[in-house]
Formats: structure tokens, C-alpha cells, sequence
């Protein structure tokens, strides 16, 4: 296979932005700036934009070449070479990746634009560009990467730059404790992927024989698939490992806790980050490994469970959000559901494909957020807004697009893969309930994307200086119209069977190939599915404009009722108070009072360590007694050892 | 004798110049502070440009131990000037030449009374540490071993915190109390395999089974204390709490390491049996220390403090790795004792620097300090990462190797061990949290930010840093090498016939060939 080393250009450019943004940051860290923010937009922007260049470039060249599989550049540089055991670094692009770094890279670009504006006003600019560049550089190393350890580079450096950005605001604790949940919360379930990891090594190493694996480089993703078979029972706990990685990741239960609370970071991280790329990377992992997958029909089955659990869920808790940025939060967490049940039920390409589209219509909504959060100096409550239609044209009918691709209404880009991952469940979902609830989702998903758009455009002006509420600047809006350009548009390429050829399954076709559920449903099925599911949705869609045109508090009387049940819901079922309560309250406790002041320094360093030496300071203290210093009494000792050697000496 | 030494230089070279420094240094008058410090600078420049020389002309392929040295010391008991290296040894040799430098430079006006004096201790510590690291004779190497524990004695005791005298002297006794129990198991060993000191004959002969189990732990006492394993760990907070920030870099930098080269060296090669017998043993207590550590570090007050109990959990995790007695697992966990010589040296320089402007290492003292310091705060984020093993830096190479190898032989402890990983961002980055972010306090005395030599000092630990993390090519094949000699002993055991207790001394062939 032909070496395409021109896709190293592809991270590296992203690379070389955050080091020279990264330099004047440091420069103006020091009060030495003289660099304008134009130089940084540019550089931010340009290296984004040419990464997308070459990303669209790489893929047009497997796209009219159908027998290629893939490009490769393998073995850059040495990274780990033992004898049992081999490591290089190398990217690779196949039909997923191509996919992945196209939007990866595009609404990148868009969100750097979009952050010019968005945070022109922020003394820490360059530090801001330069981090979101490094974030690009490691969510490319992440897909690029062609073996499993190279991967989780980019898993880790996303995390770390989801860390720093969260924490951009450093001088408001508050985000630097989010972010460093985030971190910490990433880092339980990387224990998870690296477990997976070392469970493969440990089983292909103890191969012997015939069988046993030609390579050393066993977490080389190509690898692995020629070996996947000779992984036997373990499988099952191997994939659930990854799995267990993948929900802190992509924050599924019991690890989607850090998700809302990263809503602290600057609007446009939270769009990039939060919602477009790496919150996907738990989905990108289980397709790219999904020959593994296939293999674990119990771990899918986990899957499809939390998915969609998650999903309902999640959405439950979006129900009752005020907070604009929650609300997107709880959408995505409940989105993010969605493609963990499509995994479940084998349709890889059916979740990347809801990646795709969710990344253009989340991270459009976020920006729209942004957009409003902006205009109103970080008023982020919803009652306190309303009535910004006529103030915000564009991003009011931008945000209404991006709702109705959300809610999943025709042919807006959301309802494709929405209606494809349903269908599937459907057809292949180990139990009816699984559909039933995705259903059941995509109806409240609807019902509060509504919620927040009346909340946050329709009626009166609830705003505090309604004079001072403006449209956002050019460089804002932008992004956004062509953000729902595409979330309007982009679901078109996977057309479900009925309408015609799916482009977007056959393109990623050699995923899943051995998925063990067959497709039973008929065309006919199909068609009645997606009626049902259109016509729920714009129910939801309908019911939730008219109650909340109508009244913004019509649910009063139901949360007085219900305010137990509502206030659990609406504190995202105090999960973080129980995590709080039985596991870092008690370690806390349990380190400090017990282990720290008590084990520690009484008990070892107290009984044990002083203990001896004080037992041997009071022994020789004991001893010193005897010595008097006078003659007579030595010469008395002397005697009594006369004595008694002369009576040993008898009595033997 | 003297074609010997004209052949093979390097190594005397590099444990005597320090000596020979010494010497020039007491002809400096004491008011002279920046010749002193400049001499000793020269000083440990060259033991660096001695050790590159070292390093490229060490061979990869061949014998293992290498720039070879013997001559009888003391004859009529077989004592000898025996010295060579394998690559862990040249590694870790490397390791100390590098700190010495930036030791110096990043605390290059910490310390104003009895420079003289302070700068001396550093001279014969570092002569100490290079023999350890070089001696394969047991009595040179105790000798060292011994002579090391003086000059860091007086550090602590001279140019320490408040508490210094406590420190100092828990320090000393506790290993002295150590290596004691080491050189009755030395002279056992002595005694019983025909009155020989050398290493390398001695890695020919076997004790019976009970004896080796004897022997091994009086050994491993000594190396346990050195590690510091759990439960011997008590005295290292109390030593680099009260420790000037020199002695505090190079114990954690390299003292500690001699406790892991002494069992990778030593305890494991010449008791193959009883290693394996008291493996499980040994592993619960690297694994507890992994995880205890962590989280008494978890609440730790003091920076400094902190950074200690990260010691013991980062510690422990090296030593599971070695314990493994698998060879990833232990070119892993060797691997890791660089990174943990480098992140953990950093915290405790750059914890130094901070003391320097403020004299305060207490946490709560501090808040927001990103603001005013952000060049400091890079520095300390970036060996942050390194020490909690984010992929790119040196400490995930290691601590990837160290778990993938582990959880072929040992799935249990890698688990445990990789809890420690979890743990380690807990403490480090609300130790992050809590100093850097936040709203901006005043701290009295917080001056200005790092100055262009604190700069330069950091600039390079964080070179290595990556270096170690992407590059780490050159390193893993020499540590490899060196494991793999040292896990055949264990291999050759259990085919041959075991237990012999002859008392006939099979010479090695690498013996043989210097001989001739």
C-alpha cells in the first residue's frame, strides 16, 4: 500500500497553530504582547481551514477510488519497540475516518470563525485560539490514528484541552472545578479502555503456536481485525472495558455527570467540544472497532441498554432545565444515547450517521446560544429572555431550523438518522421496549427543543435592558446560516431504503459486517415506522408551542403536585449528591481522619517507627542504670558473673 | 592496575571528579560565593559530557555489563575495585548527572550560609550516588551505598526547615538501621559462596532455599527503606518536608532509585527463588502503596508533603512493574523510575522556587496564582501532566509499559495499579485547582515570575519530558536488554537442578573475559 504522507499535514497543521498562538499567548501572559488578534484569528482559522482542505482532498481521493481501501501513513516514528511488544506511530484514513474528518474539520473551521467574534473581547484571546487548536490536533489524532494506543493520545489530549478550555475562565472557581471533573470523570473510564487494552495484549501474547499472532504491534487497529477471532471468550469483558471508556467519554451512564457541568466553558468549546467532535469519540471508537464488537452480542446488548436509557433519561432532565446551556447539555447527553443504541442494535453506520448530522444541528444550536448569551452579557436563564425573534432574526430562524432538524421532522438532516437508528432498533433491538422508549425520546426531545425556543424567542421581552439586545456581528451569524444550510440539507445522503440508495450506509458498509441481527423489517414497515415516528414528533412539536405560547407556566400546578418528583428530575436525580455521598465523601473521610492522622502517624510512623526507637532508648536508659561509676559495684556485677558461669559450669 | 585505568577512565573518572572538585573548592575562600557555585557547575558539566561519552560508546549488542574495571583492594579479603555498568545502570547514571546541573541552577540562590559546606555535600553525594549505580563488587557497593547518607544527612540537618534535626536523624537511622541488616546479609552471602564480593560470580551461585529467603529480605529491608515501599515510607515526608529544595530534588530525583536498582540489581538476580516465593508478598505491598499513597496525598496540606506521598504512590507502581517479573512489565517499570526521577525532581524545584518567593509551601496560602505567575504555571501544568502519565510525556510510556507487562503475569495488581493512575489526576490536579486557579491572593512575598535561569532550567526537564514520551526508542531497548539478562536467571533456575549448595563458584564468561 502506497504511503499518503500528506495526511500528517492534516494534525500537524493544527499543531503548528497552537505553537504559535500558544508563543503569543505566553508573550502577552508577560505583558510583552505586540501581536494584534488578527494575526491570531488568521492563524487559528487558516491552519483549520487548510486541515479541511486536505481532509476534503483525502476524501475525494477515496471516493473515486472505489478498490482503495484506505490511506495510510504507517510507521512515522518508533514509539514503543520491545520483543513482545510494538508500537509506531502512523495515521490512517478509511471510509469512517474520511467521514469523521470532514465535519471534524469543517465545523472546526466554522467555530473558530464564529469564536472570533464570540470572544474578541477576552484578554486571554490568544491563549483561547491556541487551545482550540490543540483540541483540533489531538480530535484529528484521535480518528487518524491507526492503532488503538495512538487513538487514545487523542482520547486523553481531547480530554486535557476539554480541561483547560472548561477551566478557561481559571480566575471563577467554579469552572476550574468543572473542568477538572471533567477530567477526573474522563479519566475513571480511560481506567476502562486501558484495561480493555491490556486484556488484548495479554490474550494475543499468550498465543502460541500456529495460531499465534504474525505481529508484535497488537493494538495496531488493522492488526487487531486479523486478530480479532483469536481473542475467544474474553471478548465479551474486552469490549465492555472499551465500552466502560467510551461512556465516561462520551458521557453515558453512570459517567454523564461531567457533561453539564463543562457547560462553563467559553459557548463555542461547549459547540466544538461538547456537542460536535469529542463527545463522539466513545461512538467513533466502538464503529472503528466494531469487528470486535460484533463478536460480543452481550456487550451489545449492555450497549443498547444504557444508550437508551441514557437517551430517555437525559431527556427527562432536559425537561426541566432553565439554563439555555443545560438545556443543549441534556439534549446532547440524550442524543448521544441515541447513537450508543444504534450501536447496540449493529447499526454502525446508522450512529455515525446521527453523529454526522447531530454535529451540524448541536453544535449550530450551540453557537445559536452563544449567539443570544452574547447579545445579553451572559444571561444564560431562559426566563429571563423570550421575545428575541424580532431582535435576532438570524439566529432565531437558524435556531428554529436547528430545533426541527433535532426533533427529527422531514427532510431536515436530523430526521434521516434519527428515523434510521429507530427503524433499526426496531428491526433488529433485542427487546420492543428499546424502540418504544427511542420513540418515546424523540417525542420529548421535540416537545423541549420547543420549550426552548418559545422560552427563548417567542412572547415578551422578559430581558432586564431589552434596548441593548443586538443581532450578533457578521462573523457570528455566518457560521451559523451555514451551519443550517447544512443541518437542513446533509440528511439527504443517507436516504432510508424506501426513498432510495443510502450513500451514507453503503459508504461505511464494511462496518459491522458480521453483525449477527439481520434486518427483517419490509419496505412497508419502514414506511409506517417513519409515519409514526414524523407524526409523534410534530405532536410534541405542536403540543409544546401551544402550551408554553400560551402559558409559560402551565406546568406550575404539575411541578407543585409532583415537586419531589420534579426537583429530583430536575437536579439530574441528585446523581452527583449519591456519587458525592457513598464514594468521595467517604475516601475523603477516610483518608484524611483515618489514614492520614491515624494509621499513618500514630501507627506506623507513631508505634512502629518511633515505637522502636523509643523501646531502645528505654532499654539502653534501663541498661545506663548500672552504670554507676563506682568500683565496688562493677566489681559486685563481676562476682555475679563468676558466680554464675562457675554454676553453669557445674551443672553441666 | 594503571593500564586498567588508562583503558577503561570513564567511570573512575566520573565517581572521582567530584572529589577532585572538592578539593579545588577548599582552596575558595568563602566569600567568594559565585566562583564556589561556578566551580561546581564546571564540576557537574563535565560529569554530564563524561556521561554522554559514556552513553554513546556504551554498546547495545554483546555483553551486558561494560567499561569493566577490577582491581584488588583489599586482598586478603578478596575485596575489589569492580566496576562496570549495564543499561540501567548507565541510564540511571545519566539520570544523576542531568539532576546535578539543574539541581544547582534552580536553586541557584536558595541557599547563602555555608555555601561551601552545602556545595561539598553535594560534591561527595554525587560520588556516593555514581558508585552505587557503577560498583559491582558488594562491599564497594555498600561502601557507597553508606557514604551517600552523610552528605544528605547534613542537608537536611544544616539547610533544613524548622524541624530539621528530627528529620535528619529519622532519615539517617532509619536507613542506616537498613543497610546494616544489608551487610550482615552481604557477609552471609560473602562467607557462604567462598568468600566472594563479586557480583557477577556471585550471580553463578545459589543459596539453598531457606537461606535465600533469609538473605533476600534482610536485602530487601534495606532496599524497601530506600524506595520507599509501604509500610517503610514514613520517613521520606519527613525528610523532603524539611529537606532544602536540593535535597528534596535529588532524593526523590535519585535516592530513591537506588532502592529499585538494588532489587532489580541485586535481590532479584542472586535470589531467583525466594523472589518468586515472596512475589505475591511483595507486589500487595507495592500495590497498597500505589493506593495509600495516593490517597494520603489526597489530603496533604503542605505542597511538599503531597508531592512526598505521590512518591510512595508512583513508587509503588515501579515496583509492581519489577515485581511482575515480566519483561515489558519491567522495562516498564524501569522506564518509569527515569520519569518519576524527572516529574516528581521538577514538582519538588519548582515547589522550591515558589518557597523561595513566598516561604510558604502551604496550599491553602495560595489561590489564582495562574494570574501572577503564568509562566511559572505552564511549567508546573506541563510536569503536572507528565506526572500523571498523560500519553505524549514520559509518564505514560511508563506507566503503560508498566501495566500491559504487569497484567500478562498479574492481572490483579495491574488493575490495582492502574487505580493509582486514576487517583494520581485526583490529587495532582486539585493540588492545580486549588494553587493556580480561583480568584488571585495576594501572597506575601510573591514577587516576580520565574526569572530567564529558572526558565532555562525548567525549559530543559521539559524537553525530556517529551522526549522521554515520544521518543522513548533509544532507553527501552538498553532497560529491555538489561531485564532480560536479569529475568534469565530466573528462567535458568527453574531448569536447572535446584538448590545445589556447593560451595564451587562457576565463573561467568563475561568474568572469564576480563580476566584475560
Amino acid at each position: 500500500m502506497t504511503n499518503s504522507l500528506y495526511i500528517t499535514l492534516i494534525p500537524l497543521l493544527p499543531l503548528l497553530g497552537f505553537f504559535m498562538n500558544g508563543i503569543i499567548a505566553f508573550q502577552q501572559s508577560r505583558g510583552k504582547g505586540f501581536f494584534s488578534t488578527k494575526i491570531t484569528s488568521f492563524i487559528a482559522c487558516s491552519s483549520t481551514f487548510l486541515a479541511f482542505l486536505i481532509s476534503v482532498f483525502a476524501f475525494i481521493t477515496l471516493f473515486q477510488n472505489p478498490d482503495l481501501v484506505s490511506l495510510k501513513a504507517s510507521n512515522l516514528l518508533d514509539w514503543m519497540i520491545l520483543e513482545e511488544f510494538s508500537l509506531s506511530f502512523g495515521f490512517c484514513i478509511d471510509h469512517l475516518t474520511s467521514i469523521m474528518l470532514l465535519f471534524i474539520t469543517g465545523v472546526g473551521f466554522l467555530i473558530h470563525v464564529y469564536s472570533i467574534g464570540y470572544m474578541k473581547e477576552d484578554e486571554a484571546y490568544a491563549r483561547y485560539m491556541a487551545y482550540l487548536n490543540l483540541f483540533l490536533f489531538f480530535m484529528l489524532i484521535l480518528v487518524l490514528a491507526d492503532s488503538l494506543v495512538f487513538l487514545f493520545v487523542g482520547w486523553e489530549g481531547v480530554g486535557l484541552c476539554s480541561y483547560l478550555l472548561i477551566g478557561f475562565w481559571f480566575t471563577d472557581k467554579e469552572k476550574a472545578v468543572a473542568g477538572k471533573k471533567a477530567f477526573i470523570v474522563n479519566r475513571i473510564g480511560d481506567f476502562g479502555f486501558l484495561l480493555g487494552m491490556f486484556m488484548i495484549v495479554a490474550t494475543l501474547v499468550g498465543i502460541q503456536g500456529d495460531a499465534s499472532p504474525t505481529s508484535t504491534n497488537f493494538l495496531d487497529i488493522a492488526t487487531l481485525s486479523q486478530n480479532a477471532h483469536l481473542l475467544g471468550p474474553g471478548i465479551t469483558l474486552i469490549t465492555l472495558c472499551l465500552f466502560f471508556g467510551a461512556t465516561g467519554k462520551s458521557a453515558q451512564i453512570p459517567l454523564y455527570i461531567w457533561l453539564p457541568d463543562a457547560m462553563a466553558g467559553p459557548t463555542p468549546v461547549s459547540a466544538l467540544i461538547h456537542a460536535a467532535t469529542m463527545v463522539t469519540a466513545g461512538i467513533y471508537m466502538i464503529a472503528k472497532l466494531s469487528f470486535l464488537f460484533v463478536l460480543a452480542p452481550i456487550t451489545l446488548h449492555v450497549i443498547a441498554i444504557v444508550g437508551v436509557s441514557t437517551a430517555f433519561i437525559a431527556a427527562l432532565i432536559g425537561l426541566t432545565q432553565y439554563d439555555i446551556k443545560k438545556v443543549l447539555a441534556y439534549s446532547t447527553v440524550s442524543q448521544l444515547g441515541y447513537m450508543f443504541l444504534a450501536l447496540g442494535v449493529g447499526a454502525f453506520s446508522g450512529a455515525i450517521f446521527h453523529v454526522f448530522t447531530h454535529a451540524f444541528f448541536k453544535a449550530g444550536l450551540f453557537l445559536c446560544a452563544g449567539s443570544v448569551i452574547n447579545s445579553l452579557h451572559h444571561e444564560q436563564d431562559i426566563r429571563q429572555m423570550g421575545g428575541l425573534w424580532k431582535k435576532m432574526p438570524i439566529t432565531a430562524i437558524t435556531f428554529l431550523l436547528f430545533t426541527l432538524a433535532i426533533s427529527g421532522i422531514p427532510p431536515f438532516s436530523g430526521f434521516f438518522s434519527k428515523d434510521e437508528i429507530l427503524y433499526m432498533t426496531y428491526a433488529n433491538g433485542q427487546h420492543p421496549i428499546y424502540y418504544w422508549l427511542g420513540l418515546l425520546t424523540a417525542g420529548i426531545t421535540a416537545f423541549y427543543m420547543m420549550r426552548a425556543f418559545v422560552y427563548t424567542f417567542m412572547g415578551e421581552t422578559r430581558y432586564k435592558h431589552p434596548e441593548k439586545i443586538h443581532e450578533s456581528p457578521a462573523v457570528m451569524t455566518y457560521p451559523l446560516i451555514i451551519l443550517a444550510v447544512f443541518a437542513s440539507l446533509v440528511g439527504f445522503i443517507g436516504l432510508p431504503h424506501i426513498f432510495g440508495h443510502n450513500w451514507f450506509g453503503h459508504w461505511l458498509n464494511s462496518l459491522g459486517q458480521h453483525t449477527p441481527h439481520h434486518i427483517d423489517g419490509s419496505f412497508l414497515q419502514e414506511g409506517h415506522l417513519m409515519l409514526i415516528s414524523t407524526a409523534w414528533a410534530v405532536f410534541c412539536l405542536y403540543m409544546a408551542y401551544r402550551l408554553y405560547t400560551k402559558n409559560l407556566n402551565f406546568t406550575a400546578p404539575i411541578k407543585k403536585s409532583l415537586s419531589f418528583l420534579y426537583n429530583l428530575v430536575y437536579n439530574k436525580f441528585k446523581v452527583d449528591e449519591l456519587y458525592n455521598a457513598l464514594i468521595i465523601t467517604p475516601i475523603k473521610v477516610i483518608s484524611d481522619c483515618f489514614l492520614n492522622k491515624i494509621f499513618d502517624a500514630k501507627i506506623i510512623d507513631g508505634l512502629m517507627v518511633n515505637g522502636l526507637a523509643h523501646a531502645s532508648r528505654f532499654f539502653a536508659r534501663s541498661l545506663s542504670i548500672i552504670q554507676t561509676g563506682y568500683i565496688n559495684h562493677y566489681v559486685f556485677y563481676l562476682l555475679i558473673g563468676l558466680w554464675l558461669v562457675l554454676i553453669t559450669l557445674v551443672l553441666t | 592496575m594503571i593500564t586498567q585505568l588508562v583503558n577503561q577512565p570513564l567511570l573512575t573518572l566520573l565517581i572521582f571528579l567530584p572529589l577532585l572538585g572538592v578539593l579545588v573548592l577548599a582552596f575558595i575562600p568563602k566569600n567568594r560565593p559565585v566562583l564556589l557555585k561556578a566551580i561546581a557547575l564546571i564540576v557537574f558539566g563535565l560529569e554530564v559530557l563524561i556521561s554522554l561519552k559514556l552513553y554513546f560508546n556504551f554498546n547495545n549488542t554483546g555483553v551486558i555489563d561494560q567499561f569493566m574495571i577490577d582491581i584488588p583492594w583489599i586482598e586478603q579479603w578478596n575485596i575489589h575495585y569492580l566496576l562496570g555498568i549495564d543499561g540501567v545502570s548507565l541510564l540511571l547514571i545519566m539520570l544523576t548527572t542531568i539532576t546535578m546541573p539543574l539541581v544547582l541552577l534552580g536553586t541557584w540562590n536558595s541557599v547563602q550560609n555555608n555555601l561551601k559546606f552545602y556545595l561539598l555535600c553535594l560534591m561527595f553525594l554525587l560520588t556516593g550516588m555514581i558508585g552505587v549505580f557503577c560498583a559491582l563488587d558488594l562491599f564497594l557497593f555498600y561502601v557507597f551505598w553508606e557514604i551517600m547518607l552523610i552528605p544528605m544527612y547534613f542537608l537536611i540537618g544544616v539547610w533544613g526547615g524548622e524541624n530539621r534535626i528530627y528529620a535528619s536523624l529519622k532519615f539517617f537511622l532509619y536507613t542506616m538501621l537498613g543497610s546494616v541488616i544489608m551487610l550482615v546479609a552481604i557477609l552471609y552471602l560473602y562467607f557462604r559462596a567462598g568468600q566472594s564480593f563479586n557480583l557477577l560470580e556471585l550471580y553463578n551461585y545459589r543459596l539453598t532455599f531457606g537461606a535465600q529467603c533469609w538473605v533476600f529480605l534482610a536485602m530487601a529491608l534495606a532496599f524497601a527503606i530506600k524506595v520507599p515501599m509501604f509500610p517503610f515510607h514514613t520517613w521520606l515526608p519527613d525528610a523532603h518536608v524539611q529537606a532544602p529544595t536540593a535535597g528534596s530534588v535529588i532524593l526523590a530525583g535519585i535516592l530513591l532509585k537506588m532502592g529499585t536498582y538494588g532489587f532489580f540489581r541485586f535481590g532479584i538476580p542472586l535470589f531467583p527463588d525466594a523472589m518468586q516465593y515472596l512475589q505475591n508478598y511483595l507486589m500487595i505491598l507495592a500495590a497498597i502503596g500505589v493506593i495509600y499513597g495516593a490517597l494520603v496525598a489526597m489530603v496533604q496540606p503542605d505542597m511538599k508533603k503531597l508531592i512526598a506521598y505521590s512518591s510512595v504512590s508512583h513508587m509503588g507502581l515501579v515496583m509492581i512493574g519489577l515485581f511482575s517479573l515480566n519483561k515489558t512489565g519491567m522495562t516498564g517499570g524501569l522506564y518509569q523510575i527515569f520519569n518519576h526521577g524527572i516529574s516528581t525532581g521538577a514538582l519538588f524545584l519548582l515547589i522550591g522556587m515558589l518557597y523561595d518567593r513566598t516561604h510558604t509551601r502551604m496550599i491553602k496560602d495560595y489561590s489564582g496564582l495562574a494570574k501572577a505567575m503564568p509562566v511559572y504555571t505552564v511549567f508546573f501544568i506541563i510536569v503536572t501532566l507528565s506526572s500523571i502519565g498523560v500519553p505524549l510525556t514520559n509518564g505514560f510510556v511508563g506507566e503503560f509499559l508498566t501495566l500491559l507487562g504487569t497484567y500478562q503475569t498479574k492481572p490483579v495488581f495491574a488493575i490495582l495499579g492502574a487505580t493509582g493512575v486514576v487517583l494520581g489526576a485526583i490529587y495532582m490536579l486539585w493540588l492545580v485547582e486549588r494553587v493556580f486557579f480561583g480568584k488571585p491572593k495576594e501572597t506575601k512575598g510573591l514577587g516576580k515570575d520565574l526569572n530567564l535561569r529558572e526558565c532555562l532550567v525548567m525549559a530543559v526537564i521539559v524537553i525530556f519530558i517529551f522526549w522521554l514520551g515520544i521518543y522513548p526508542k533509544p532507553f527501552l531497548n538498553k532497560i529491555e536488554r538489561s531485564a532480560e539478562t536479569i529475568l534469565l536467571k530466573l528462567d535458568d533456575e527453574r531448569t536447572m537442578a535446584k538448590f545445589e549448595d556447593t560451595n564451587e563458584v562457576i565463573k561467568a564468561e563475561d568474568v572469564v573475559a576480563l580476566e584475560k
